[in-house]
Formats: C-alpha cells, sequence, structure tokens
C-alpha cells in the first residue's frame, strides 16, 4: 500500500522549502511593502499550521491569516438554540462531537444531554439511519452542518431512509457553501488578502475551476493544497512565485485527490437534493446563495418544516471576537478573552470549540509565542 | 444460555453458589479459602504502596485483552511505577442482570491468568448484581498493596534539566486498539492493546533505581497526560522530538483516521520514566532484554521552558503538547 503520510512530512524537504519560502519573501519585500497576506480558508489547514508549527519557518514577510472554513465556528447561534430546544422536546439529536460544546444564546448541546436529553455523537452521518432503525418512535434529527465536502455524506442518508421506509429521520439543515464566503472576503479592502490557500476536500468536490472567478487580472492568486505540513509549504511556496511574476492563477496542487472539475457525482446528488438559499454565517453575516437547503420534493426530510418547529434567531455572545477571527481580522490571541474567559474547557465562542477552530488551534499548539498573560489557565499556587 | 440474575447479588444461596463455583474455585487457595468479611496480611516489611481503580471498559473483549487482565494490570502497574513490587489485590464486580454466565467466566479465567503473570493474590472481594439497563454488563474494581523496592525514591521534585525521558515501549496501543473495536474505524488489521504488567520492567532497573527521578504508566490522557503533569508547576518543561516517539503504523492510522493526536492515546503496559542521565542507557539497555521493553527508546529531555511540554515537529517546526480535553475517548479502560 502507498504511505501517503511520511513523504509529506520529510523534514529535509521542509527544510529546502522553509529556506525557498525565506529567499522569496525577502525578494518580494523589496518591490512592495507590508507582509504578503494569505489566507488559508480550511480549519483542517489551520489546525495543521498549528500542528506543525509551520509559522516558525515562515519569513516575517508572510502573514498566514485563518479564514471561516471550520463550519462549526460559522454556524450562527441560532441554529443551535433549534438544536437545543428539540434535544429538550424529546427528539433523539444526532451530531458531529464538535457540536456538543458550542454556546448556544444559554447553554449547550453537552449540557442539556447532561438534564436527560438524548444525544448520540456520530463519526459517520450513517450512524443516524441506525439510530433511526433502533428507535422507530421517537424522531430521529441529524444537525446537518458542513461545508461541500460534507453534504454529500449528509444528504446520502435520504435515499436509504425513502427507500427503507424510515419516517422517523429528518435532518437540520445549515449547509454552506466556500466560494460565496471567499468572494465577500476578497472583496473587503479591510482584511486586503493576497492570496488564498484553498481547501483541499471541498475542492476535491467542487473541482479547481471553481476559484475561477477569483483569479485573472484583477484577481489574486488561488493555490489548493493538501493537509500535510508539505503540501502547505508548497502552497505557500507556489503562491509566492505567482506574486513575484504578477500572476494571479489557479494552481491545484492536492492533484492525488482534486480533478480540475470536482467530484461530479456529488455535485449532481447535491444538486438533486439541495437549492442555493442565502444564509447567515457567524461574523459574516447572511450572504446570498451561500447556503443549500432541502428542495420542497424533500420537505418531509427538513426538521424544521416537519416538526414545526422554526429557526430561531440567536443571540451570539457579546465580547467574544469570533466574527472578527473568522474573517481573518483579527488572531486569535489578540481577542481580549482569549486563553482567559474563553479556554477549551469553557469556550465562549465557537472557534474555541471546534477542532478546527482557529482559537482552538492557536490555543492547542500555538502558545509558545504569546504573552505570558494568555499562556496558563489554571495558574499553579 | 445461563445468566446473572438478581438473586445471584442477593447474599443467599445463589450468591454462594455463583461465588463458591466461580470465584473459590480461582481463587480460594490464599486468604480468600473461607470467605472471611476482611483479608488477614502478614506484615511484609518496609514502605507499603496501596493503590485503586474501577475499570469500566467498553467492549469488555479488544484485541490484545480484555476488561479481566485490565483489571489486575491496571493496578499492580500502578504499584510497580510507584518503585514497588505488588503482593495482593482485592477484586470487586458489579454486574449486571442478564450478563452471560459465560462471559464472566471467561472474563474471570483472564483475572487468574493475569494474576499468577503478576504473582499478586486475590485477597479479598465483593460481588453485587444490578438490574439489566443499570450497568453495561461489567464494572470491576481493583484496589492493590505492595511493598517499595529498595532504592526507588521517585518524586518530580528531584528533576532536574538534562534529565531524559524514557518510554518502554510503543504509545497509544491501548486507547487506539479499543476504539478501533467499538467499530466506529473498520480495519481489517488494527491496532492490539499493550495491556500487561510493567513490574518485570521496574524489577530490571536494579541498582539504578536511586538514578528514577519519576514514572508512570502513560493510561488515561496518553503521553501528553502524563509529561504536562510532570512539569505543571515547576520552573522545568519538557522537550521531545516528533521523529523519536514509537508508534505502530496502526495506531497512526487509527489516529490519522479520527482526527486524534497520538500523544493523548493510553497505554496499559508501558513505563514514562524521567532519569538521570548518565543512567539511560543502562535502563534503556535492562529494558530491552525484556519483551515488553523491546521498542524502549528516549524521546526528550527536561529544559528550561517553565511549565511546557514542546514537541520539535517533523517539519522544523515546533509545538506545545497540550493535555488532553473534552470527552476525548470515554470509557477506554
Amino acid at each position: 500500500m502507498n504511505n501517503w503520510i511520511d513523504p509529506f512530512r520529510n523534514p529535509a524537504v521542509a527544510d529546502v522549502l522553509a529556506g525557498r519560502i525565506g529567499d522569496l519573501g525577502r525578494q518580494l519585500a523589496v518591490r512592495r511593502p507590508g507582509p504578503i497576506r494569505i489566507m488559508e480558508v480550511c480549519g483542517s489547514h489551520t489546525m495543521s499550521i498549528a500542528r506543525y508549527g509551520l509559522r516558525d519557518l515562515l519569513p516575517p514577510q508572510v502573514d498566514l491569516v485563518s479564514g471561516p472554513g471550520c463550519p462549526v465556528c460559522v454556524t450562527d447561534t441560532g441554529y443551535l438554540d433549534t438544536a437545543i430546544c428539540l434535544a429538550r422536546q424529546g427528539v433523539i439529536i444526532a451530531t458531529f462531537g464538535d457540536m456538543l460544546n458550542v454556546p448556544g444564546s444559554d447553554t449547550t448541546l453537552g449540557r442539556v444531554r447532561s438534564e436527560g436529553a438524548r444525544i448520540e455523537v456520530c463519526y459517520s452521518p450513517s450512524e443516524a439511519l441506525a439510530h433511526a432503525r433502533q428507535n422507530p418512535g421517537r424522531e430521529v434529527v441529524f444537525l446537518a452542518i458542513g461545508f461541500e465536502t460534507t453534504i454529500g455524506p449528509v444528504i446520502s442518508l435520504i435515499d436509504p431512509a425513502r427507500t427503507e421506509g424510515l419516517k422517523n429521520l429528518s435532518l437540520l439543515v445549515a449547509f454552506k457553501r466556500i466560494p460565496p464566503a471567499l468572494a465577500l472576503l476578497r472583496a473587503d479592502p479591510e482584511l486586503a488578502i493576497d492570496a488564498f490557500l484553498c481547501p483541499a476536500h471541498v475542492s476535491a468536490i467542487i473541482g479547481a475551476h471553481a476559484y475561477d472567478f477569483l483569479t485573472g487580472p484583477k484577481g489574486i492568486p488561488c493555490v489548493i493544497a493538501g493537509f500535510e505540513p508539505l503540501d502547505i509549504l508548497i502552497g505557500i511556496d507556489h503562491i509566492l512565485q505567482q506574486k513575484m511574476k504578477g500572476e494571479a492563477r489557479v494552481e491545484n496542487l492536492y492533484n492525488r485527490v482534486v480533478r480540475e472539475n470536482g467530484n461530479l457525482r456529488a455535485q449532481a446528488l447535491i444538486d438533486r437534493i439541495l437549492e442555493p438559499v442565502s444564509t447567515p454565517w457567524r461574523g459574516l453575516g447572511i450572504l446570498p446563495d451561500s447556503g443549500l437547503a432541502l428542495r420542497p420534493d424533500y420537505a418531509d426530510f427538513d426538521a424544521p418544516r416537519k416538526l414545526g418547529v422554526p429557526l430561531k434567531t440567536g443571540v451570539p455572545p457579546t465580547a467574544c471576537r469570533c466574527g472578527d477571527v473568522i474573517k481573518g481580522k483579527l488572531h486569535p490571541p489578540e481577542c481580549p478573552l482569549f486563553g482567559l474567559a474563553c479556554n477549551p474547557d469553557h469556550p465562549v465562542g465557537p472557534c474555541m470549540v471546534s477542532a478546527e477552530g482557529s482559537c482552538a488551534a492557536a490555543f492547542k499548539y500555538a502558545r509558545l509565542a504569546l504573552s505570558p498573560s494568555n499562556c496558563v489557565v489554571h495558574q499553579p499556587d | 444460555m445461563e445468566t446473572i440474575q438478581l438473586a445471584h447479588g442477593g447474599g443467599g444461596y445463589l450468591t454462594h453458589e455463583l461465588i463458591r463455583a466461580e470465584i473459590l474455585s480461582r481463587f480460594g487457595n490464599g486468604p480468600l479459602a473461607h470467605l472471611p468479611d476482611g483479608a488477614t496480611l502478614p506484615n511484609p516489611g518496609g514502605t507499603l504502596i496501596f493503590t485503586t481503580d474501577s475499570f469500566v471498559v467498553q467492549p469488555l473483549f479488544f484485541p490484545g485483552g480484555d476488561i479481566g487482565e485490565l483489571a489486575v494490570y491496571g493496578t499492580a502497574n500502578d504499584i510497580a511505577v510507584c518503585g514497588g513490587r505488588p503482593l495482593w489485590l482485592s477484586l470487586a464486580m458489579i454486574l449486571e442482570e442478564g450478563l452471560p454466565l459465560a462471559t464472566l467466566r471467561r472474563v474471570l479465567d483472564s483475572i487468574q491468568r493475569a494474576t499468577t503473570r503478576c504473582d499478586i493474590t486475590i485477597v479479598t472481594g465483593d460481588t453485587k448484581v444490578v438490574p439489566k439497563g443499570q450497568c453495561d454488563g461489567l464494572y470491576l474494581n481493583t484496589a492493590g498493596i505492595g511493598v517499595r523496592r529498595p532504592g526507588f525514591q521517585p518524586g518530580v521534585n528531584t528533576l532536574r534539566t538534562g534529565d531524559v525521558i524514557l518510554v518502554s515501549g510503543t504509545l497509544g496501543d491501548h486507547g487506539a486498539a479499543v476504539l478501533a473495536a467499538r467499530g466506529q474505524v473498520p480495519l481489517l488489521n488494527g491496532p492490539r492493546s499493550d495491556t500487561g504488567p510493567v513490574q518485570n520492567l521496574v524489577e530490571s532497573i536494579g541498582t539504578h533505581a536511586p538514578h528514577i527521578r519519576f514514572m508512570r504508566d502513560p493510561t488515561r490522557g496518553g503521553l501528553a497526560a502524563v509529561l504536562n503533569e510532570i512539569v505543571e508547576g515547576l520552573p522545568l518543561g519538557i522537550r521531545m522530538e516528533e521523529a523519536a516517539l514509537p508508534l505502530t503504523p496502526e495506531v497512526r492510522a487509527v489516529a490519522e483516521l479520527m482526527g486524534l493526536d497520538p500523544l493523548h492515546l493510553p497505554s496499559e503496559g508501558r513505563i514514562v520514566a524521567v532519569c538521570a542521565p548518565e543512567a539511560a542507557d543502562a535502563i534503556l539497555a535492562s529494558w530491552r532484554t525484556l519483551p515488553e521493553g523491546r521498542d524502549a527508546c528516549r524521546i526528550g529531555q527536561v529544559t528550561g521552558d517553565a511549565g511546557r511540554v514542546i514537541l520539535m515537529t517533523l517539519a522544523g517546526g515546533k509545538r506545545l503538547v497540550d493535555q488532553p480535553r473534552g470527552e476525548l475517548l470515554p470509557r477506554i479502560c
């Protein structure tokens, strides 16, 4: 079997790449003031950058900014409030584990579970089918959040459930599409993003061409890279090379997984079952056509319609700056709550909860570089 | 199918039958013989070590081990890493009504094999039965008494900069095996638990015992939890090389698939030791002569990075090794 991991963590190659990135960074600094701001869109990139300490290898001219690519982080408070309300009404909630500790307006799914609500953590959406079969008398609602990567596996529950005649399974949908968010971030003059390190697995579904609209004469480089440390370093290297040549192209460096046109089967499935809608993103507001909702033919799987519980409008915590972190306007340690009132054991905002959240990544792996006041949560006696 | 009934825990005839047939037949040669209310034990001399642990692992049987041997080795190992030689064990069982008797027998057979291997005697015990649904199969509790071996005086207050961190084998095998056994990751050749005794490893340290500053078995929370506990509140830290960490391909595969840090996965038959640099090679050499120590290696050293555990990553960067947080791995032991 091929080893797809170790070659992409090779320290000698990392060293060579870091040297080249340093050279390119210095050459670019002669041409233009200020650092090159590269947004890594995807939460798995954010985690990998922190886990391998990649910032240590970059010159000061390269500034990595974390983007909105953590599905838990961009899910708005109202969605959680709706899920919590359903759980309290006796519905079985099936969910990925990350959602348990995300604060709603006044509590979390984890806390309502300890009060007796039934919440099943799933590693795979197909486990929701099993819960529905085992509990014929109770409604099972799967928390259907995620980007293009996750959407396919989640909605692929629907056909088997219909064929089987399962009447007690539905979805609470808050799916999101990455390209509309990138368009908004690209247009924000305050952010001044110089290039996107495009997500790996989202691109496997939507294809490399999905970023074409961001490139061209007035565009910026969009480079698709995998999640291993060398993938990311090579991605940064190619972004800087494009910058040196004054180019703005889509480059697919993750071609062991990503095709130019993406996964056509998944795209067809999504198109058959879902339709574009405007949807709220935490931190970004309501973006037109940035969400996907169930088409009318599948209304019997739409939990709010089926159960008569409309989506709520939530109240995000006031001092939390997750919105600015998601937009890349704030590095996690710059939030006044970071590491103090907000830490993984007592998260205030979703960026501290999710395994892919920028604040969780910074807290977990990268507190080394921070000021002592933000480093230690439990000061030893 | 014969199953456990509530009456098996009622204290009457069925209880007596169960204990006679299943417990005394296996463990009745020592102080347990006439079922006294408590064990009367001779004074073994020296400093005593006393510890207890409960076992709720799910599933009860997993590749490389089961709840029975886990309950023996878990407590015996806690005594061993305190520098002790395990002597006596208590065994308390909470059984769920309807548990197949065959399952209980399989667990008790495993306990018997493990106590023989550790040369530890079960001297007292208890059996309770709870109604169906009020526990999951069976839970075990063991408490153990041991006596400290000569020369061992471990304690974090003896740590110094330059001390060496050793591990006696690969890391995270138990956690990965139990997770894989739950069927959340379908694997053909998955990891096997390292459940086993560490007392021979401790004994093999022999005359180097005074050079051991600290020993622990990296169970719940894995290596990351142990190392963070060591440096918490100290003006010292720990630095490790990612390239030096002994991980099997199977454990790495499970960790990658499930998005877990293998440093957070528990082991149940390993030692993490901090020792004086001059003794490191000798201790490693003696560990490697034992089958359970063949993969022993040095993974890092004590530094001045106050209170922090730092990993020098394969890619050449560095990162913090944090305590595991949240409900990472419920019912792993």
